[in-house]
Formats: structure tokens, C-alpha cells, sequence
């Protein structure tokens, strides 16, 4: 973990990371967005008049239950679906058009390794599509497979490894490309909770120290309260926004911040907002 | 006991369970074709020992059976000396040698082979990216090995010679007809073997149509290709083999095939067969070899 040290060091060092990275300007706006899958029975509405506006250098959760159309939300940002209808941008332009500019990164649920790949090589896929040099895509497979902890085991395949470690590779997978945008759909779902807790922490700290705007789909309270500037509460069928929680806890948070009042306070918010969501289930 | 006899009886056990089940068939399939010899051959011998109108016993039936020239079957120790003399003690170059005709058939086997593959693997990547390549080929495509072969060889090989392709070319394209067939199935089906999540990746890096097909379609249609490649061997042998049998038998396994079927030489037949098996047993171990070293080199599990 010396990557890690030495880059919390440098955290430390630079001046007002919270002001940085809040800084102006907007990453992602959605207007009135919906999206309709026609099924072989019934349309199912899966988002429905989705509003958010997310500015650069934000970290956003989406939290929600399952089926609540968080991880298709994700998914019309990378316009990997297309809306039904509505209006996004990404960067200022066009959803496509951001995915074309390679705008950003993508954690899936799954690790979705090639099994064919080392971990190195796998790492180092996104560098290999976008054409870099090969000395600079070690270079940096080296650094993102050491943040999430798997220095050495570069030249393993995927089926060496535990679920948990493909998934930290697809992390780095996704962070070699150093992509302004990060966007993740439970990427530590899968993990034990000590393993949690350790890549919830660095991934903090990277995002304080790179100004990266994230959004995040979690199903986690408390590990949305951790991460976010913002938290958006969703609920299922029809796929809606219920609240946007504002987390005012400070910068520079570390894992024991979960234990004061006010970290127990914005989540208990969270947990009002999603109960409300599932009121009319009952 | 002795720690040798210890090792050697250890090595039998270790050894019986794969071995004892392969002899014991060979030792009963070999008495079954000694008996059918008998069985096969006796009219022909009894007629002889009639016309020479000599007593003769149930042995020198049996005998004469096993040593006929021209035997209905010959026996297998008759097939093995004749095999044994053509490839081993015959001059390599000789017209009577079994590895010259052998490395013929191989030739167009293989040339046919690398036109199959590369036809086949085409076909499946148009198949794979045109939906209307998809709709419009594939009928045709399977349609064209319900045809039967030995109608197809014999317009082939005039059609060809009249362009002026003589020899090895016609046969191999032969061969390619029959063995394109399962490396297009095998491939298209393994070209769209990738999971979704597998392309989602691809397409969040906006990868290009040529990317995709190079770094996640070609390596994971890995197995699919080999799978096709074993069966698209061998049946390019057979495709050179009937190759052979219409360009009036000049050289190659079929071409001894043929002409020992004019002259009624049954044991040259039976040779030509075994080394045929034989190889087609080397090329698709050969395939499989490939196939070892290739899986190594993408990190397979052991």
C-alpha cells in the first residue's frame, strides 16, 4: 500500500481539495428522462421523469432497492441504453457523444475479466484501445494494480483469483484509463466488509486527490454516507428520484467518521427517504 | 518382495485400468478378423483345392486362407507385412511406396485445410457482423454440404483442369469444400460467444468494430475454433482422398485405393485404409498439440 501512503501524503499537501473539487461547471444533466422497455408481456417503465443535475468534481450516490432502475440510470449516462425520452448531456454534449470522447469509466457489477488476459493485460485493455504506448500502459497497470492492492499478481489469470480481487482488477481496469468520469455500479458489492472498508477509504482519497466526478450505485447507506457529496434516493416501478440528500459531512473523512452523530444523522435520513419509497409496498 | 517387483506391480496397476480395456478389444478384434478371413476366403480356397482334386484337411483350409494374393480379406498379419514393405523398406520416391502416396494426400489435405479454415473464418466474421450476410448466406452455405461430395469431385477436378489446374490444386479445393462447413459453424458461434457484459466493456471504451473482433470476439471463439478444426482435418482428408479417386488414380491414398480395387489387390486396399487412419490420427493430435500450446499460452487451468 506505499502507493496509497505516499498519495495521501500528497492529499495532504494540496491546498482545499473540498473547493477544488466542487468546482464549477456541469458533468452531467438530465431533464424529464424516461425509459420504457417493451417486453414480451407489458412495458416496463424502468426510469420515469429522472431530474438531476451533477456538477464536475461531485461524488453522487444512487442508492435505492433492487429493481428501483439505479443501475439502468447508470447505464443511460454511458449510453450503453438509449432514453425513451427526455433530455442528457454529459460533458455539455451528448450521451454518444461522450462515450465516443471516451469520457469515462466504467465499473460493471460483475468483474467482467477477459479470461484470456493476465491481470496485467486486462488492465491494461482500455490503454491497448486507446492506442498508448506500451512502456506507459505498464507503467500504469503497475500503479492502479497496486492502489487496490494486488501489486504481484500481474502476470495471474483471472481464475487465480478470488471474486473479490477480479473485482478490485476491474477497478484498476477502470482507473488506468484516468478517466474525468467515473461511473459504478456496486463495484464492492461482492467484497467481504474489511475489503470494503479499505477500497471505500482509497477510493476517497483518490477522488479528493483527482477532483474525478463519480457516480456511484450502492446498496449500502452507510457506504453512500461515506462516499457522496450528494445522495439520490430512488424507488421501483415506475423508476423515480424520492429525494436528493445533501452530505454535509467535511472533507477529509476517514473510516471512523461513520461513528459521530452526524454521519449517523445523514444516515438516518437516507434510511427515512428509502422508507418512504417502499411505504406503498406494505 | 523386492522393491522392484514392488515398482513393476505398481506400475501394471497404475498402468492396467487405461491398457487392459485397449488390448483386450485388439486381441478380440484380431481373432474376429482371423475367423472372418477363414470365413470370407474359404470358398474361393476349397474351389481351388477341388479343381486340383488332392485330399486336404481343415489346416490347409486354414493356411491357405490367411496367404491368399488376392484374398477377400486378408488376414492382418498380411496387411502388416505389406504396410511394413511399402513404407519401410520402398524407396521413398518409389510409385509402390506407401509414404509417397501418403505425403501426397497429406499436401492437398493440408493446402485444402488452410483454404477451408481461412474461407470458413471469413464466412463466420461476415456472418457475425452483417445481419443481412447472416440472413442470406447461411441457408446456402448448409445447403451446400447436403450435395453429396463424390458428385461434387469429379466437376471440380474438370472444371479445374480445363482453367488449366492440374494436381494438387483441384483436390485441395476439394478438401476446402468439405472443411470450411464446421470452422464457419464452430465460428460463428464462437464469435458471438461473448457475454453482454463482455461487449458493454467494449463499447464504454468505444472500441471499434476490428478492436472488439481482435481483442474479445477472435480470442474467445478460441475453443469453438479449435473444436472445428479438429473435425475440419479430418475431413479434409477425406475430401483430398475422393479427390483423388477422379483424376484417373495417378498418385495419392485414394489413387492406391482405386487402382487396388481394379487389380483386385485387397491387401494394397487395407494398407492404403490403415495409413489413412493413421494419418488422420497424427493430424488431428497435431491440431490438438496446437491447441495445448495455444490454451497454455491464454492461461487455461491445467
Amino acid at each position: 500500500m506505499s502507493t496509497i501512503d505516499a498519495g495521501s501524503a500528497a492529499f495532504a499537501a494540496a491546498a482545499e481539495p473540498s473547493t477544488r473539487n466542487v468546482s464549477a461547471g456541469i458533468a452531467i444533466d438530465m431533464r424529464g428522462l424516461s425509459l420504457t422497455f417493451q417486453t414480451a408481456d407489458a412495458p416496463v417503465v424502468a426510469l420515469d421523469d429522472i431530474n438531476l443535475t451533477i456538477r464536475r468534481g461531485e461524488f453522487v450516490s444512487l442508492i435505492g432497492p433492487s429493481g428501483c432502475g439505479k443501475t439502468t440510470l447508470l447505464r443511460v449516462i454511458a449510453d450503453l441504453e438509449a432514453p425513451s425520452a427526455g433530455h442528457i448531456a454529459v460533458n455539455g454534449v451528448s450521451a454518444l457523444a461522450a462515450r465516443l470522447d471516451r469520457a469515462y469509466g466504467y465499473v460493471f457489477q460483475a468483474p467482467a475479466l477477459y479470461a484470456w488476459r493476465s491481470v496485467q493485460r486486462n488492465v491494461m485493455l482500455p490503454l491497448e484501445i486507446i492506442g498508448m504506448p506500451a512502456a506507459e500502459r505498464k507503467a500504469r497497470a503497475a500503479r492502479y494494480l497496486s492502489m487496490v492492492g494486488l501489486a504481484g499478481f500481474e502476470r495471474k489469470f483471472p481464475w487465480q483469483l478470488s471474486g473479490g480481487m477480479q473485482q478490485r482488477v476491474s477497478i484498476a481496469r477502470a482507473l488506468a484509463f484516468e478517466p474525468e468520469l467515473l461511473l459504478m455500479d456496486e463495484p464492492f458489492g461482492a467484497l467481504d466488509e474489511i475489503t470494503r472498508d479499505h477500497l471505500n477509504d482509497q477510493l476517497l482519497r483518490l477522488w479528493e486527490q483527482t477532483g474525478k466526478t463519480v457516480v456511484f450505485v450502492t446498496h449500502s447507506i452507510s457506504e453512500a454516507v461515506f462516499l457522496s457529496n450528494r445522495i439520490v434516493v430512488m424507488s421501483p416501478r415506475p423508476g423515480r428520484i424520492l429525494e436528493i440528500i445533501g452530505n454535509d459531512l467535511p472533507a477529509g473523512r476517514r473510516l471512523d467518521v461513520r461513528e459521530t452523530t452526524r454521519f449517523l444523522d445523514v444516515a438516518h435520513r437516507v434510511r427515512q427517504a428509502l422508507r418512504a419509497g417502499h411505504s406503498y409496498d406494505d | 518382495m523386492t522393491t522392484e517387483a514392488l515398482l513393476s506391480a505398481e506400475r501394471f496397476t497404475s498402468l492396467g485400468p487405461r491398457v487392459a480395456p485397449v488390448v483386450t478389444i485388439l486381441v478380440l478384434l484380431t481373432a474376429i478378423w482371423y475367423a472372418a478371413a477363414v470365413w470370407l476366403n474359404a470358398p474361393q480356397v476349397v474351389d481351388r483345392f477341388e479343381s486340383d482334386g488332392k485330399p486336404w484337411n481343415l489346416r490347409q483350409l486354414v493356411e491357405a486362407t490367411w496367404s491368399m494374393e488376392r484374398p477377400v480379406l486378408p488376414a492382418p498379419h498380411q496387411i502388416a507385412r505389406n504396410f511394413f514393405e511399402t513404407v519401410f523398406e520402398t524407396p521413398i520416391d518409389s510409385k509402390r511406396s506407401l509414404v509417397y502416396h501418403a505425403g501426397i494426400t497429406v499436401s492437398a489435405t493440408l493446402l485444402g485445410f488452410v483454404f477451408g479454415t481461412v474461407l470458413g473464418v471469413l464466412l463466420a466474421v461476415g456472418i457475425v457482423h452483417s445481419p443481412v450476410l447472416d440472413r442470406s448466406l447461411l441457408p446456402w452455405i448448409i445447403a451446400s454440404q447436403t450435395v453429396p461430395i463424390l458428385a461434387i469431385a469429379p466437376m471440380v477436378v474438370v472444371v479445374l483442369g480445363s482453367l488449366g489446374f492440374v494436381g494438387l490444386f483441384p483436390k485441395a479445393v476439394i478438401s476446402m469444400y468439405l472443411c470450411f462447413f464446421p470452422v464457419t459453424i464452430g465460428m460463428v458461434k464462437g464469435l458471438r460467444s461473448p457475454d453482454p457484459l463482455q461487449l458493454d466493456l467494449m463499447r464504454s471504451y468505444s472500441a471499434s468494430g476490428a478492436q472488439v473482433l481482435r481483442k474479445l470476439r477472435w480470442p474467445a471463439a478460441t475453443d469453438f475454433l479449435f473444436a472445428s478444426l479438429k473435425v475440419a482435418i479430418a475431413t479434409s482428408l477425406v475430401g483430398a482422398i475422393v479427390g483423388e479417386l477422379p483424376t484417373g488414380a495417378q498418385a495419392g491414398l485414394g489413387a492406391r485405393l482405386l487402382s487396388g480395387s481394379y487389380y483386385g489387390q485387397t491387401i494394397q486396399i487395407w494398407s492404403a485404409l490403415i495409413m489413412a487412419s493413421i494419418v488422420g490420427v497424427v493430424l488431428v493430435a497435431l491440431v490438438g498439440v496446437a491447441e495445448s500450446l495455444v490454451a497454455r499460452h491464454m492461461g487455461r487451468r491445467a
